[in-house]
């Protein structure tokens, strides 16, 4: 089951370039909420911060508070233990090309020290499924690399690989931005079936995609959160006049 | 003007065109033509002496035909098999240090320049090196001393292209490992390692190839031996040292065994190579790049 996301005075670093900041939200639960501003807004950053991914880049700094359910994530855990609840889908499909489609799914476990078979082979069908790609790839489990897919299959396997250690939200950042309109179709019906048991934070540079998918969104622009409101709201009815010029597409 | 029309300029496309293709042909024929020389001559000179006494006998004394290099090849196959044990693991780590966990530092700027110039110390100084550091401490010369020399060369090859094809793994597959919670050291080994293999691969490869013929780290260490022996404490002959012995004699008998050692040397290294590309490669699944 997913769990909200509360952010309090988020900002965060890239050397001297102050790329968030004073960001304040709230992240429903169960539902999936979309992150759209222009290119370098910060919001791609922002996902980042979710899972402290971050913090990986040297020159990166991070402060402020956010809570993932109870759980304070630069106050209570470790990263590595916070990115095990928060799973994240990154732009480019990017499957582990020596492994096989199986290994994929199964790499977050097995590289964490699972190793019972029985259960392995269930959560990966279980996952391929719910990344709706079991049916084409069940004969070639472990016969294909992960790399031989297509883009589309490739992206649905990494969903695939980042459900299986079954986490409690799921970030994407701009995942449909590589594919193809079919492919991308696909990915946003997954959203939508995924939302009821996961939290799903999606950035997109498409509006039509965050208008499909999400029942909330978030305007970024230079680096702070403009507006912030049911995406019904947003798209009808901003309050901001950035937000409005930036949807009807004035810029950005 | 249409495109694709036959006019001057695009004659004069398909002229360049072919000048150039033809040019890179000849390149390719100068840098593969030495090579078929070399061996087709090792093969003319080396093969009439070829016979299983060769490959089962140790060398007899001057004088009396026949004799084989048996102890030779199985020195080289020990002093290699010693060298890689030392060379690879500690090569391949500190690439990994380069690479992943260093970059930056002051001590991986040192390490690399002092890679860079272990590479290109002449082989003769690693024998005087190891010769000071480990024969003269034992009084004697041994397999052992013979093959950290040839450890100790083929680590900068190995350690500088493991660096390389680390470096070579895209960000997004290490990104895709931290995205899971895999501690960091763990998506090192299991994830940029392992994509990374075959190129580490071919650079080992390289390593032990190159070392596989060095004749001058072990004049003054492995020193070579006309006995049958396997200990690592004692003398041992390598194919490299017999073959400048016997080219070096005044025999023509022992010169003809020069070019069967020459031959034989060429031909284990080739199969030794081959074997670990066949070994490495069948783990490959369909559509791994």
């Amino acid at each position: 089951m997913g769990v909200g996301i509360e952010v309090i005075n988020l900002n965060a670093w890239y050397a001297t370039n102050h790329t968030l900041q004073d960001i304040n939200l709230n992240i429903p639960a169960n539902h999936a909420t979309a992150l759209i501003g222009p290119s370098g807004c910060g919001k791609s950053t922002f996902v980042r911060c979710l899972n402290r991914m971050h913090e990986t880049n040297p020159i990166a700094r991070v402060t402020g508070t956010v809570r993932i359910g109870d759980l304070d994530i630069y106050q209570d855990a470790k990263p590595v233990q916070i990115r095990r609840r928060v799973g994240m889908v990154f732009q480019r499909p990017n499957p582990f090309p020596t492994m096989s489609i199986y290994d994929n799914v199964a790499s977050g476990l097995k590289l964490n020290g699972y190793s019972n078979r029985r259960v392995l082979d269930e959560i990966v069908e279980r996952s391929l499924k719910n990344s709706a790609l079991w049916d084409e790839v069940k004969d070639d489990l472990r016969k294909k690399s992960g790399a031989s897919l297509s883009g589309g299959q490739q992206q649905r396997l990494c969903i695939a690989r980042a459900l299986a250690v079954d986490p409690e939200v799921l970030l994407m950042d701009e995942p449909a931005s590589a594919l193809d309109p079919v492919s991308t179709a696909k990915i946003e019906d997954l959203i939508f079936e995924l939302k009821s048991q996961y939290t799903i934070v999606i950035v997109t540079h498409n509006m039509q995609q965050a208008a499909r998918v999400a029942e909330k969104t978030g305007f970024f622009l230079n680096g702070r959160m403009v507006e912030f409101d049911s995406t019904h709201k947003i798209f009808t009815n901003p309050s901001d006049k950035r937000t409005e010029d930036y949807i009807t597409g004035r810029f950005g | 003007m249409k495109v694709g029309e036959n006019t001057f300029r695009s004659r004069m496309r398909g002229v360049t065109d072919g000048a150039v293709t033809g040019l890179a042909m000849l390149a390719t024929a100068l840098v593969v033509l030495p090579l078929v020389l070399i061996f087709v001559y090792v093969v003319y000179k080396g093969a009439s002496s070829l016979n299983l006494a060769f490959f089962t006998m140790v060398p007899k004394p001057p004088g009396e035909l026949g004799g084989g290099m048996a102890n030779a090849i199985l020195g080289s196959a020990i002093l290699l098999g010693l060298g890689s044990l030392i060379g690879v693991p500690v090569g391949i780590a500190g690439g990994i240090y380069l690479a992943e966990f260093g970059r930056g530092t002051k001590l991986a700027n040192a390490i690399r320049f002092t890679a860079d110039v272990l590479n290109g110390i002449p082989s003769i100084v690693m024998g005087i090196a190891i010769y000071s550091l480990i024969v003269i401490p034992q009084h004697h010369f041994s397999a052992f001393a013979g093959g950290v020399a040839l450890g100790i060369m083929m680590i900068p090859t190995i350690t500088r292209t493991t660096e390389e094809m680390l470096l070579m793994v895209p960000h997004a597959v290490r990104e895709a490992a931290l995205g899971l919670g895999v501690p960091n050291w763990r998506s090192v080994l299991s994830i940029t390692l392992k994509t990374a293999s075959p190129g580490i691969i071919t650079g080992c490869m390289l390593a032990f190839s190159r070392v596989a013929g060095e004749t001058a780290p072990l004049l003054f260490t492995a020193l070579g031996n006309q006995f049958w022996s396997t200990s690592l404490n004692e003398p041992i002959a390598a194919l490299p040292l017999q073959i400048y012995v016997y080219a070096l004699s005044p025999y023509d008998d022992w010169h003809r065994m020069a070019w069967a050692g020459s031959l034989v040397l060429i031909a284990l290294i080739v199969l030794a190579v081959s074997l670990v590309r066949y070994v490495t490669s069948r783990g490959v699944l369909k559509g791994a790049s």
